[in-house]
């Protein structure tokens, strides 16, 4: 695949070299952190003198020095991680199954383990800095009874060292939760340098209070279930349980200021670590990217703008400009047809087909033969849905509903940058992509009453470990519904209304609100670059296109605009759509993806606006149908 | 709309009707005097802020339709073919300070509160008076409050808050909810900004004697120590190139020019400028207003409250960017009697010329019209006929312009 060899030649020409030097700095900055580090473990109130020299002794120890290249090896990892588990189309679990799935994937488990053993070498690296009684896990100490020195066990140090773990293993899961990987841009371009200093503050925060949260956590955690390891650990290494001593377990050997600061220092010591590397990650790697260069230089470079405006030197084809335009414009229509699909989905969903369903099946028909309209333009096979009477349209549509949808539920994961290959991002599915083979499943249980779907029953079997009720079928079966289906399907309903009197599946499988609609536009930053860039061309090529070629396709930009606005309302209709998500206090995990619809919606109408008010009258001059007129006259008088 | 307040002379009726009703409850509004409430009298544009009826002012950059903030909390819309004026309020809009409506979109109003920065929805086919406050979106920053300024880009797509206590100003993507702070130590808070009209630069202004003007493509940021005071009001020439600053305490105009107007590399700059102004009336400079061709300036004169004879006034120039910087003067505007200017801002596509609007002392609004027709097309201006009606020319004041640097 054409688009697919692009990618890879993205990521093994640029990605990778991001990575690299993001984890080179992130390397380089280890030895600040540690040092910190240590000036905060051994600090003394009362003798500071002492304190100081005490810790540099401590950072000039080869004990450091070998923590230091621990946790090199620590960052080394979190940087392979980042690079592997990127993405920027986040993963939208629809129901609490799906994510129930997604935290129990073996990938995910993979990284779980991976993590929970970085945190306890890094807590390892802390209790041997911080030293004292945290230092070993063997001590010496004197059997009561016979008074005989014997090695028991530190059970300080296995408590730091479980720590680690506990919040390796957190960090892990609040990843899957909290889209930890999820690659967003910010609205604004800087410098890397200024950036990252603005970040830190924030990055600092957010590693103390989610070190001070799972410092909570995991003493509730231990209290209750410390016993279990403390005596495996201590069969096993044959080890004494040192009985002079508080046991950990319990409230008063919890209650200790010492232990519990020391135990948040290294968790912020531990988490710091791991954001500063995805912080640096994520700043490398968003830099310079080609829609998101079209959108800005189209802004504000003249001699780039000329470019583009330009005609071919032998024959005269404004090949530059109908490149850009084609690009763009596929990207568009082709969100346009998803949400077009996703309302019929929904529109079809609860009731029966009836009379309203077919007209508005009608008015997405001649809708979507617009965006075909211009799509014959642009040549792009993959989207050449052939339209004829409206129940093809119908099903055509439904089916690119189907593998649109799905799309945002593959664990899309490897998906690359879309720099060169702006393609990409339309070319989600992937044959080879693991959820393939359940997309069609969806296909059938439209068609009957659902149980347990409140508005896209399309989407909840999307997630691979899919639920016991959703058998995958044959996909032929889709399109020619026969006796053997018809069966299955009557088996699959009784199944599911025997299933959804059980509360638990119940609360399993419920529609998390919204979360349709979020899937819908997790993709959305490429559509939004493009409309910024292509807003930016056509009000510019007012004035500076000297040989017209922007007028040539000023038509199908404003058609395919319009429509796309039409169905952007349209789906802010629906229940859910409109609400505005939670904000999250502070976390890592980056949630600007659950307000990409409004960015879009907002960005759509802004680019309408900058094109009637350059063109102004002019665009009565334009051959566009009345329809699309009369809603262009609403923005040229400032009424939307 | 306009041949309307040419006809009916400087006032709209319901203003007038509006500020008496707004002088009785004077008392009522007057105690809630917080220390958040001093700071943003101080840097809000509105002159003697805390006791004035209007709290601020916005023309629609496209449209016939303004925005008001009065000294209840309120924000009305004005609107030139509609009798409706919808009535905004909200629980956290408090002490506003400063309003601008989005461009290149109908309906966004960003409103600047002590708490908080409210982005109002309002419709503008509905027929309702009264928008609910579901209508607003509330954003808000934690440390970055009061606000006593904003600026949208002239695009549409960021807006960015300045607080005087907050070292960062705020860069925001409103439809995500979501800012960037942009930290710069030094100057102890950010109090005016104001974007250029093509985009590529932003002046923002501190409480000391520091301003920055920040590139808007990869938001890098030059400073601009000053010799004394801060800056007080600032506004950029159409294209971009030309700034104007006025600082406290000063009677002077300092001239700014960027000569690479694309903004992409190697800045250059002109040597600052200086128009010194020396005039019998009037005082500091304390605002400064371009309309939108280039070719009238505002400057509002803060008036010694010592004297009797020395109100506040606006002086008006007429203005030529090539060959060389010209202000020429052009004459004053004058309320009625005892009504000082506290605000002016230039409509922002008149068709016939210049229209100042100028909120007064006594809770007025005016529209002043300044007929002309453009130097480029015909190479001279018509007389202000307008001018005549509610302004004087004060030939007995000296007034005059000098080019020191």
């Amino acid at each position: 695949m054409f688009s697919l060899k692009q990618n890879s030649w993205f990521i093994r020409k640029v990605v990778i070299w991001r990575a690299v030097a993001s984890i080179a700095w992130s390397v380089l900055l280890l030895p600040v952190t540690t040092a910190v580090f240590v000036l905060l473990s051994r600090f003394s109130l009362f003798h500071p003198i002492q304190w100081i020299s005490d810790c540099t002794s401590l950072l000039a120890a080869s004990s450091t020095i070998f923590s230091l290249v621990v946790l090199c090896g620590v960052v080394l990892i979190t940087g392979f991680f980042n690079l592997e588990f990127y993405t920027l189309v986040p993963s939208i679990p629809c129901s609490r199954m799906a994510l129930l799935g997604t935290v129990l994937h073996p990938r995910q488990c993979v990284h779980s383990l991976v993590y929970c053993t970085m945190g306890m070498l890094v807590m390892w690296c802390a209790s041997v800095t911080i030293g004292g009684r945290y230092s070993t896990l063997g001590t010496t100490c004197r059997q009561s009874e016979s008074g005989e020195v014997v090695t028991c066990l530190n059970e300080y140090h296995l408590f730091i060292l479980l720590a680690g773990a506990f919040m390796g293993y957190s960090h892990s899961f609040l990843g899957v939760v909290q889209n930890m990987y999820y690659v967003s841009f910010q609205p604004i371009q800087q410098y890397k340098y200024p950036r990252f200093k603005g970040c830190l503050p924030m990055v600092v925060k957010c590693s103390v209070i989610q070190a001070l949260y799972s410092a909570r956590n995991f003493a509730a955690f231990y209290f209750f279930f410390g016993y279990a390891p403390k005596t495996w650990i201590s069969s096993t290494l044959n080890l004494q349980i040192d009985s002079s001593l508080q046991p950990l377990d319990s409230l008063t050997g919890l209650l200790d200021l010492s232990l519990l600061y020391h135990l948040s220092i290294s968790g912020t010591f531990l988490y710091l670590t791991w954001y500063l590397t995805v912080l640096l990650f994520r700043i490398y790697v968003t830099e310079f990217l080609a829609l998101q260069d079209l959108a800005l230089l189209s802004q504000h470079s003249l001699s780039r703008r000329l470019e583009v405006f330009s005609l071919s030197q032998p024959g005269g084809h404004a090949h530059n400009w109908n490149a850009i335009s084609r690009e763009c414009l596929s990207l568009l229509s082709e969100l346009t047809q998803r949400l077009v699909a996703h309302q019929d989905a929904v529109a079809s969903n609860g009731r029966v087909k009836s009379q309203s369903a077919s007209s508005d099946t009608r008015s997405a028909s001649s809708s979507s033969s617009v965006v075909s309209g211009t799509e014959d333009i642009a040549e792009t096979p993959r989207l050449s849905v052939p339209l004829r009477t409206p129940g093809s349209v119908f099903k055509s549509s439904v089916g690119g509903a189907n593998s649109a949808l799905t799309a945002p539920f593959t664990p899309d994961v490897d998906s690359p940058f879309s720099s060169p290959a702006i393609r990409r991002l339309v070319g989600q599915q992937d044959p080879q992509s693991p959820c393939f083979g359940t997309v069609q499943s969806p296909h059938i249980m439209r068609r009957g009453p659902k149980p347990w779907s409140a508005s896209t029953e399309s989407q909840s079997s999307g997630s691979p470990p899919a639920s016991p009720a959703t058998v995958p079928s044959p996909p032929a079966a889709s399109q020619k519904p026969s006796f053997l289906a018809q069966w299955l399907q009557n088996r699959r309903e009784q199944v599911k209304s025997f299933l959804a009197k059980r509360v638990l599946i119940m609360y399993l499988f419920n529609k998390l609100p919204e979360a349709s609609s979020q899937a819908l536009f997790a993709d959305s930053q490429a559509h939004i670059w493009a409309l910024q860039g292509l807003s930016h061309l056509v009000a510019a090529s007012f004035s500076e296109d000297q040989f017209g070629v922007v007028q040539t396709t000023l038509p199908n930009i404003l058609s395919c605009l319009v429509v796309l606005l039409e169905a952007v309302d349209r789906h802010f209709k629906l229940p859910h759509a409109s609400s505005k998500p939670v904000r999250t206090i502070c976390s890592m995990g980056d949630s600007t993806y659950k307000t990409l619809r409004f960015l879009l919606r907002a960005v759509l109408k802004t680019t309408i606006y900058k094109i009637t008010t350059t063109f102004g009258e002019h665009l009565n001059a334009v051959n566009i149908s009345t329809e699309h007129r009369k809603r262009l006259q609403q923005f040229l008088e400032f009424k939307d | 709309q306009f041949t309307r307040d040419t006809l009916k002379g400087h006032s709209r009726p319901e203003s007038s009707s509006r500020s008496a009703f707004l002088d009785q409850r004077d008392t009522l509004w007057m105690r809630r005097l917080l220390c958040s409430d001093e700071m943003v009298a101080e840097f809000s544009q509105m002159l003697d802020w805390s006791d004035s009826a209007l709290r601020s002012f916005a023309w629609h950059p496209h449209t016939d339709k303004f925005a008001v903030a009065l000294l209840d909390d309120s924000i009305r819309i004005y609107k030139s073919n509609s009798s409706a004026t919808p009535t905004l309020k909200h629980r956290c809009q408090r002490s506003v300070c400063a309003l601008q409506w989005k461009p290149l979109c109908g309906s966004a109003l960003a409103v600047a509160c002590q708490s908080c920065l409210l982005i109002w929805h309002v419709d503008p086919t509905s027929l309702s008076t009264r928008p609910s406050s579901g209508c607003a979106q509330v954003l808000s920053h934690p440390g970055h409050s009061p606000i006593t300024s904003i600026a949208w880009s002239p695009t549409g797509s960021l807006l960015v808050s300045a607080s005087p206590v907050d070292t960062g100003m705020m860069v925001w993507d409103v439809a995500a909810e979501s800012a960037v702070p942009l930290q710069r130590v030094g100057g102890g808070g950010v109090t005016y900004l104001s974007w250029s009209p093509d985009g590529s630069r932003l002046l923002a202004a501190t409480p000391s004697a520091l301003f920055r003007v920040w590139e808007t493509r990869m938001w890098t940021c030059e400073r601009w120590p000053c010799l004394k005071g801060s800056c007080q009001s600032a506004c950029w020439s159409p294209d971009g190139g030309c700034l104007l600053l006025s600082m406290q305490g000063e009677r002077v105009i300092y001239a700014l020019t960027f000569s690479d107007l694309t903004g992409m590399n190697n800045n250059t700059y002109g040597p600052p400028f200086l128009f010194s102004l020396s005039l019998s009336v009037g005082g500091e400079v304390c605002s400064l207003s371009w309309d939108p061709r280039g070719e009238r300036l505002a400057v509002l004169l803060k008036g010694d409250s010592q004297a009797v004879n020395h109100p506040s006034v606006i002086a008006v120039f007429k203005t030529r960017s090539s060959p060389v910087f010209e202000l020429l003067p052009c004459g004053f505007v004058m309320g009625e009697a005892g009504a000082e200017p506290r605000f002016m801002q230039f409509h922002p596509h008149f068709q016939h010329g210049a229209l100042l609007t100028v909120c007064w002392s006594d809770g007025r609004i005016s529209h002043v019209p300044f007929y002309f027709s453009s130097a480029g097309l015909l190479g001279g201006d018509s007389p202000q006929q307008a001018l005549a009606s509610n302004t004087a020319d004060h030939s007995s004041n000296k007034l005059y312009t000098e080019q020191i640097s």
